[in-house]
């Protein structure tokens, strides 16, 4: 898809001014942390299960090489195929081929951050091949003609209403007095609508939570029974992962999808985890005839070895956006595009480049919640630090920043004139909130003091204490 | 797309210093590969004996919005299905797997059940089905695609009813791969974890059941245990 990031100010402050977004952020802000928090309450081994989630992620990229092979080795030998693509291109094309050879129609898809990435519905409708996706709330922005907000629960921007709407324009051969007025009677009407093409298409496209190299699977994780009815029916299964998604054994996929459903919708586990592992065997009464997995890097080689590759261990549970301030202020869409929220802050960047992206790493306080709850502990804020600086080193950061920074670095780099001005500003602006202790607006950020006040200062600064206190 | 392959392996092996990684190391990985070692695993279930076990299975299926019921025989197994089916308002129309481990249920028993084995079609409403285990840290069952157990039997039907004897609770999944891998016949095309029915919370956040796959998830537990 085409990015929008440059825009962020301006897309934030759209999403700050949708009475409609605004309201399902208020939901998402509440709901999403309360059931994780009280799903980490339920297992005490939550926090020693975090860390040993890091270490298999951690060990798996360290010997990356070794684990892929032994990861298609294991495929072939069960039947399937593997393709590997280097970009975004290289991947719709294996895709695309491999739907043509199959003389494929219609395609049913379960949710896949990947096909995202790489624009794959608007490349098989170029080619006259109808993707159709399943996942609820992927069906409904398909729709809508929009982009996923959230990587989990795609729609999520989107109130009741919204959905009744595009159901009624969308499903025009329905009683157009239908009611619609709760998620239920939605709900019933998009499974009504779907079933017949699950059971139409000629492909199935997934993605992959885990790819094991021991055994040459893939996993998905679902709640709906969308990904395994997308997998089952049809005559081919396509699934679509990136590099990093692949972990050694059985075993260690337990560990993290122990953590993947508390971390994303505070569930403790999934309603459906489904370990898929080549076609359809000799006597199987059904299953998909072929299995191809069509393995995508675009980018993220560059992020082993380097300042980001702590990035790779993510698993895609969305906790990160969830509890971000930022992101539940906005909502994704401000991000512009496939990947939003803090994960998707440090991820855009690498991959779609710092000056298409520069506006992200700054969209954010630092606060650090994200990595605090992140299950395989990636320090967010220590990686947007990192590419804030790369923007600063490569001239990228905007004159005004770039210019105040050098004037404070000059300052600060010099103790006796800081101190010496920090004084005098802290006695000016004391002086001057005197009475009310506060300020409602001051001159050169009248955009920070639009929509909150400024503290004044008590007087000294905290050097100025803690030399008196040391004199005392 | 070989040219692909190369270069994305290529690209890696240079990242991760692939060439500076000896004999020894090598073979170290693929030890850990073949040893299938197990991480943390909770304690929840793995510290209970059997008796425990079945309850805490029983009491986390439950709270994902299955309905569970005990039987101390395979002889009870028709009884209680066409009770819940009754209870339900469904079809007294069942679509079975045609798996020797249900073999010992005397379906005969309720000549107005009426009953095909094979795999799901559209407009089944009920399916019966065995599982590999029952899996007590969060009340999943672990079903396996074979001959005598297609995988259409699990998400197409409005109803999946599934038959669950007492010794195959175990604690964690871990013990399901053993089990797998005690088959001695490489991983089935697809091993489907099943904890609750259906759902979906995809507007405004509020669980609905029943989104793609079965609306309802009927557990039969036979055995004493």
């Amino acid at each position: 898809m085409q990015p929008t990031s440059r825009d962020f100010p301006a897309n934030a402050r759209a999403g700050l001014a949708d009475a409609n977004l605004q309201r399902a952020m208020a939901l998402a802000r509440t709901g999403f942390p309360a059931r994780r928090a009280e799903a980490v309450a339920r297992l005490p081994e939550f926090e020693a299960l975090r860390e040993a989630g890091k270490a298999i992620k951690d060990h798996t990229l360290a010997h990356l090489d070794f684990y892929l092979e032994r990861y298609e080795r294991a495929v072939i030998a069960q039947g399937g195929t593997v393709h590997w693509a280097r970009d975004a291109a290289e991947a719709r094309a294996a895709v695309l081929g491999i739907c043509q050879a199959a003389g494929a129609r219609t395609v049913t898809k379960g949710k896949s951050m990947i096909a995202e990435e790489v624009g794959l519905n608007a490349h098989l409708e170029a080619h006259g091949i109808v993707p159709v996706e399943t996942d609820l709330g992927e069906y409904i922005i398909q729709l809508r003609h929009e982009p996923p907000s959230h990587i989990i629960a795609p729609a999520i921007h989107l109130m009741k209403e919204q959905v009744a709407d595009s159901f009624r324009a969308a499903h025009t051969g329905l009683d157009p007095g239908r009611p619609l007025a709760e998620a239920r009677a939605m709900c019933a009407e998009a499974r009504a609508m779907l079933r017949p093409r699950f059971l139409a298409a000629d492909v199935g496209i997934t993605g992959a939570n885990f790819l094991v190299a021991e055994t040459g699977s893939s996993i998905i994780v679902t709640n709906e029974g969308n990904g395994d009815l997308t997998q089952t029916l049809p005559r081919v299964h396509i699934v679509m992962a990136s590099i990093e998604k692949v972990v050694p054994t059985l075993e260690d996929a337990a560990t993290l999808l122990r953590l993947l459903a508390r971390s994303a919708t505070g569930q403790e586990f999934s309603s459906y985890t489904t370990v898929s592992t080549g076609p359809r065997r000799p006597g199987d009464l059904d299953g998909p005839e072929q299995y191809h997995v069509v393995i995508l890097d675009n980018g993220r080689s560059r992020l082993l070895g380097g300042e980001f590759q702590d990035m790779l261990r993510c698993l895609k549970c969305a906790a990160c956006l969830n509890h971000c301030p930022v992101y539940t202020a906005v909502g994704g869409h401000a991000y512009g595009w496939v990947y939003p929220g803090p994960m998707g802050s440090v991820l855009t960047p690498a991959l779609i480049g710092l000056a298409e992206a520069g506006h992200l790493p700054n969209a954010s306080t630092l606060c650090g919640r994200c990595e605090s709850v992140c299950p395989v502990k990636i320090p967010l804020p220590k990686m947007l630090r990192h590419w804030r600086e790369r923007q600063f080193a490569a001239n990228q950061a905007p004159p005004a920043a770039r210019s105040l920074l050098s004037l404070w670095r000059f300052a600060a780099s010099r103790p006796a004139l800081y101190h010496r001005l920090a004084g005098a500003a802290a006695r000016l602006l004391a002086w001057a909130g005197r009475g009310r202790g506060r300020f409602r607006s001051l001159p050169f950020a009248a955009g920070w003091t639009a929509v909150r006040d400024m503290p004044a200062p008590e007087g000294r600064t905290f050097h100025a204490q803690w030399a008196a206190g040391r004199r005392r | 797309m070989n040219g692909g392959r190369e270069t994305i392996l290529g690209a890696v092996r240079r990242a991760v210093r692939a060439e500076a990684r000896t004999a020894e190391a090598e073979a170290a990985l693929a030890a850990r590969l073949a040893e299938h070692r197990r991480n943390l695993v909770p304690a929840r279930a793995a510290a209970l004996d059997a008796k425990r076990r079945l309850e805490l299975f029983v009491a986390m299926a439950e709270a994902v919005d299955c309905t569970v019921a005990r039987v101390a025989t395979a002889a009870a197994v028709p009884d209680e299905i066409a009770r819940y089916l009754a209870a339900e308002n469904l079809p007294a129309e069942l679509v079975v797997a045609p798996d020797p481990g249900l073999d010992a249920i005397p379906w005969a028993a309720r000549p107005l059940l009426r009953i095909r084995r094979g795999r799901a079609e559209p407009g089944d409403a009920v399916s019966v089905t065995p599982c590999l285990a029952a899996i007590a840290e969060t009340g999943t069952l672990m079903l396996v695609s074979g001959a005598t157990t297609p995988t259409t039997l699990n998400f197409l039907p409005d109803t999946h009813i599934v038959v669950v004897e007492t010794g195959q609770v175990v604690a964690a999944y871990e013990d399901g791969w053993d089990l797998l891998r005690a088959r001695g016949e490489g991983l089935p095309r697809t091993v489907n974890f099943i904890t609750g029915p259906s759902r979906t919370a995809d507007i405004e956040q509020r669980v609905e059941l029943g989104a793609h796959g079965p609306r309802r998830l009927h557990i039969v537990i036979v055995g004493d245990g």
